[in-house]
């Protein structure tokens, strides 16, 4: 987030910013089998990637089983098995190599090196290869001896492993208890006085102890931090947007408005559908701003209001319809497809600044437990891509509905994600990515809403009248030249037909 | 519906008992216990007249309750939090303790030291020498207990009576007895605990600690150099003996952080919620390596000459030579490894431009929000926004510009800046005025009531050196006229007040 290099739209000199990490940085797991260190690696990355750092993991047991087709047994791991041995450091060397080139060719800024790293002869020729190569060296080393934790990593992830696909569970259970063994041996743990030049972090029985040595800068500072604040205490969070508002019905984004019926609706709704999950200790967040906070008033539950997760600012284009916004900045309009993520509106904010902001909140959330999180579509799709591993191009263009609640669930190597729709109608916001090109396409883009907005009107009112008012106001949109009322009608039908 | 006192009293809506307006104005009814986590909050039965913005009532159909005085980020604790240092004397805890509660005070927790030689220097008020440590003199040790209960029964008034959320225990705390008397305390009061032990046995670290702040202190006053030096290494001999450390095993279920020599290597144990991480995530940035800390704005802009607040406009003529001489301050400086960071907005890039060094843009460094009041004079706000202007002289610190910031919540802006100037060394940071003076309270410890008046005129270079438990700070006025941009707060600020009174203290401009 010290990333004020951002491509922003405004006039500066871009070369001249410095990026506060200089060299790139290799993270390097260490642990015997089973102690979460792909969790660990899996989960830093997408932290890392989110906040704008790109960030690669490169997992040795991937390379091996590349390489090694079938897996028979432990015996592959026995350290007297010479061939296994040879290909295992074969298998490293190649990731080495992918980590060289991601780091140095292809722009990654930091690659994490997922591997068991128990000696300390591997982890010499790992410094030395990164030294060699101006890159950081970081350790994150896992040390858990607690049987029950051990046993449920088992369970979660490496019963259902590519490696284990045609064995029962028990059988599994077994040979994978003695391929722990294998390593057991020659496991030389981060020494406090051999490795004290060396930086680390020791994480002692998932958390409860830290160890940390000589972190040498920013990025290493963030990492610790984060790892510091994570746990795997099983619980749910749950994203939604605040109920319909008023703004929202009118068709216009941005500002700060009260909710519309069916928005306050939809809260006593959400209401009842907390009560009847029954979720111990439940936080309930929300925004500073008006709709999420009435929102929350219906959940009966004291909640948090942080101003970090108000709505995207949009600037000058506060409160404006996208007809409007197409009409009075079509230049600016057109900027913001080409570049979604990036594209800041005139005196706002873009999806990139959003992300910064956010940060305090995951952090927060990361260390929380269940969690409701009550907030806008922008904001909720930031969450999302961090929650679903999402790529900046991705994020402004998930669909985050109204009235409908996401239950994210942590398990195995990522989050499992229920969608529940809370049987109240309202407007769909969703604009969807519109297709390369100009003028007309995006004109195209323009109606998707208002089409939108008149299909969920004309269920539930009188249509004609309605669609007759608002047919004009797109009509001019399209093609300002045109009066002809014939051409009118013809249009008409066919926007019938796409409802 | 006008103001009569200020009160920072958020009321739950689901706390509210009725609103309704009469002649006098409008009153809001509260429950008795709105004394919540999460809010600040005083005990009020009866009605009560509240400002305009001291609400979250948004069943109030008056639509004038805008402004809002939320924090922006919620306090997340519940139980006040006891820190307890734990070390040899000249360990740093002082140092420590103190550059602590300066940081938690800034990001918005209520925080107080607690030194027990200050009481013990109250109680005895001749020191003598070592001996007054030695661990076989009884009175000695009498009065020491002594003074210990009366901290921690001051530690309980602060946290019961005066507001406060964390205290920091400054003291020894070497034996295992001393620490489990101050949990069971603790606990017996709901107050959750955090040991900050800091072991060191660098003999050059301690001998300089000694030097910057032992020699200096009031138990030494009457005696030389030398002779402070070594009754002071007699003193730690006598806490050597029955120091006992944090325990791996006999400590495993406490909260803690252990700091090795300085910051090279840190055990953490058990961080029970969201202030402790923050705290440790604190102390595991901070260093001593000496450095200097650059502040100053950007040169005289375009909008500055018109009196306008706000904007993005470019440098004035002024401004440009500012930048100028800028450049030639800095080079004669001769600092090593100078970082050098701007906002996103023209004024401060410009003004990096001519120092002809790399430099790194913070959006978080760009000047506080005004809101619908960007680009206006004070004259025009006056006119156009009479009432908000008045509830910004009430409580600067907390007024939200419509559709803007507060004070408040550029302090939370700017904690990653700060977090970051705590790990770099030497920086020159180029942004603006409210900018500024958050910075600059955090590194002066200043009050949040002072902070929206600290002075920080244009074309002025403030050099902060760390030095003891504070920071010595350097005024350089490069010798290039500009503009005056401070606002006095003025001494009538009812929002009934006449345009002149309010107009009193702008400054004059173009």
């Amino acid at each position: 987030m010290m990333r004020g290099s951002s491509r922003s739209k405004s006039t500066q000199n871009l070369d001249r910013t410095v990026c506060m990490t200089n060299c790139p940085t290799l993270i390097v797991t260490v642990g015997l089998p089973a102690r979460g260190k792909t969790y660990i690696s899996k989960k830093l990355t997408r932290y890392l990637n989110w906040i704008g750092v790109p960030t690669r993991e490169f997992n040795v047991g991937q390379y091996r089983r590349e390489c090694v087709k079938i897996y028979k047994s432990f015996e592959f791991f026995r350290p007297d098995n010479e061939e296994g041995l040879k290909i295992r450091q074969q298998c490293a060397s190649a990731a080495l190599n992918d980590v060289r080139q991601y780091l140095a060719d292809e722009g990654g800024q930091v690659a994490v090196f997922d591997a068991t790293n128990t000696t300390r002869e591997r982890r010499q020729t790992i410094t030395a290869f990164a030294e060699q190569n101006g890159f950081k060296v970081f350790f994150v080393e896992s040390v858990c001896e607690d049987p029950v934790v051990i046993a449920e990593n088992i369970v979660q992830v490496k019963l259902g492993s590519p490696d284990y696909m045609n064995c029962n569970t028990e059988e599994a259970m077994e040979d994978f208890k003695k391929r722990i063994e294998c390593y057991e041996n020659s496991y030389e743990t981060l020494d406090e006085v051999w490795d004290r030049h060396l930086s680390y972090i020791k994480i002692i029985d998932v958390g409860r102890r830290y160890l940390v040595n000589q972190v040498q800068d920013h990025i290493q500072s963030r990492i610790v931090y984060y790892l510091m604040n994570i746990h795997i205490t099983p619980r749910s969070i749950y994203l939604c947007r605040h109920g319909e508002s008023d703004l929202n019905v009118k068709g216009c984004i941005g500002g700060d408005s009260g909710l519309s019926p069916r928005g306050r609706e939809f809260a006593k709704y959400l209401g009842k559908f907390i009560e009847s999950q029954d979720i111990s200790d439940l936080k309930v967040w929300t925004s500073q701003m008006k709709r999420t906070i009435q929102t929350a008033e219906a959940v009966s539950v004291p909640y948090e209001q942080w101003k970090a997760l108000n709505e995207i600012d949009a600037g000058v284009c506060e409160e404006m319809m996208y007809e409007e916004i197409q009409q009075h900045y079509p230049l600016e309009f057109a900027l913001r497809d080409q570049d979604k993520y990036r594209y800041r509106y005139p005196k706002g904010e873009s999806y990139e600044d959003l992300v910064q902001r956010l940060e305090p909140v995951i952090m927060e959330l990361e260390r929380q437990e269940n969690v409701l999180v009550i907030c806008h579509q922008a904001v909720m799709r930031c969450l999302l891509a961090y929650f679903l591993d999402k790529t900046a191009e991705e994020l402004p263009y998930l669909k985050c509905p109204l009235h409908t609640v996401l239950k994210l669930t942590p398990v195995a190597y990522g989050c499992k994600v229920e969608s529940i729709f809370l049987n109240v109608d309202a407007v769909n916001t969703h604009r969807d990515r519109p297709e390369v090109g100009i003028s007309t396409k995006t004109h195209r883009n323009v109606v998707a809403p208002v089409i939108n907005i008149i299909r969920n009107i004309s269920l539930t009112n009188d249509g004609a009248a309605l669609v007759s008012h608002f047919l004009p106001v797109f009509f001019y949109t399209l093609f300002p030249d045109l009066g002809d009322a014939c051409t009118l009608l013809f249009f008409a039908n066919d926007l019938m037909q796409m409802m | 519906m006008y103001l009569t006192q200020l009160s920072c009293v958020v009321v739950p809506p689901s706390l509210l008992k009725c609103v309704y307006t009469n002649d006098e104005g409008l009153w809001i009814r509260a429950s008795a216990d709105c004394n919540q986590a999460g809010f600040r909050v005083e005990v009020e039965p009866q009605a009560r007249r509240f400002t305009m913005h001291s609400h979250q009532a948004l069943q109030v159909p008056v639509s004038p309750l805008q402004t809002s005085r939320r924090s922006s980020v919620p306090q997340l604790t519940n139980s006040p939090t006891l820190i307890v240092m734990v070390g040899l004397p000249a360990r740093g805890k002082t140092y420590i303790s103190k550059k602590l509660t300066r940081y938690l005070n800034w990001i918005g927790f209520p925080t107080k030291v607690f030194n027990l030689g200050q009481y013990r220097r109250d109680a005895v008020q001749t020191y003598k020498n070592f001996e007054f440590f030695r661990q076989d003199n009884k009175e000695a040790m009498q009065i020491r207990k002594a003074c210990a209960s009366n901290a921690l029964k001051d530690i309980c008034i602060y946290f019961s009576k005066e507001n406060g959320q964390v205290a920091v225990f400054d003291a020894t705390n070497t034996t295992r007895e001393r620490r489990v008397s101050i949990v069971s305390f603790a606990k017996e009061k709901g107050y959750k605990v955090f040991f900050v032990e800091s072991i060191c046995d660098d003999p050059d670290i301690i001998a300089q600690n000694i030097t910057e702040v032992k020699v200096s202190s009031p138990d030494y006053v009457n005696c030389d150099k030398e002779e402070a030096l070594a009754d002071f290494l007699k003193r730690i001999e006598c806490y050597k003996q029955t120091y006992v450390p944090l325990d791996d095993e006999k400590d495993r279920n406490l909260s803690y952080i252990k700091i090795f020599d300085v910051g090279s290597r840190y055990l953490v144990n058990r961080v029970q919620d969201h202030i402790q991480s923050r705290i440790v995530y604190y102390l595991m940035n901070i260093h001593v390596t000496p450095r200097s800390i650059y502040l100053t704005r950007h040169g005289e802009s375009e909008l500055n000459l018109l009196g306008r607040i706000g904007g993005d406009s470019g440098l004035s003529p002024r401004g440009h030579k500012y930048a100028a001489s800028l450049g030639s301050f800095l080079k004669g400086q001769n600092i090593k490894d100078l970082k050098v960071w701007t906002s996103h907005m023209k004024r401060t890039i410009q003004t990096a431009e001519h120092l002809g060094v790399p430099y790194e843009q913070w959006k978080a460094l760009n000047e506080i929000d005004a809101g619908v009041c960007e680009e206006l004079t004070y004259e025009e706000i006056q006119e156009k926004h009479p009432e908000e202007f008045a509830l910004r002289d009430q409580d600067k610190y907390r007024y939200r510009y419509p559709k803007g910031e507060s004070y408040e919540d550029l302090v939370h802006r700017l904690e990653p800046v700060i977090m970051e100037l705590e790990r770099q060394e030497n920086v020159l940071v180029v942004c603006h005025q409210a900018v500024m003076r958050c910075l600059l309270a955090y590194l002066l410890d200043k009050t949040s009531d002072e902070l929206p008046y600290l002075k920080c005129p244009l074309h002025t270079v403030l050099r902060l050196t760390p030095v003891a438990y504070g920071c010595k700070m350097e005024n350089i006025f490069l010798n290039v006229e500009a503009v005056n941009t401070h606002r006095e707060r003025p001494v009538n600020v009812d929002v009934t007040r006449d345009p002149a009174e309010a107009l009193k203290t702008i400054p004059d401009h173009f």
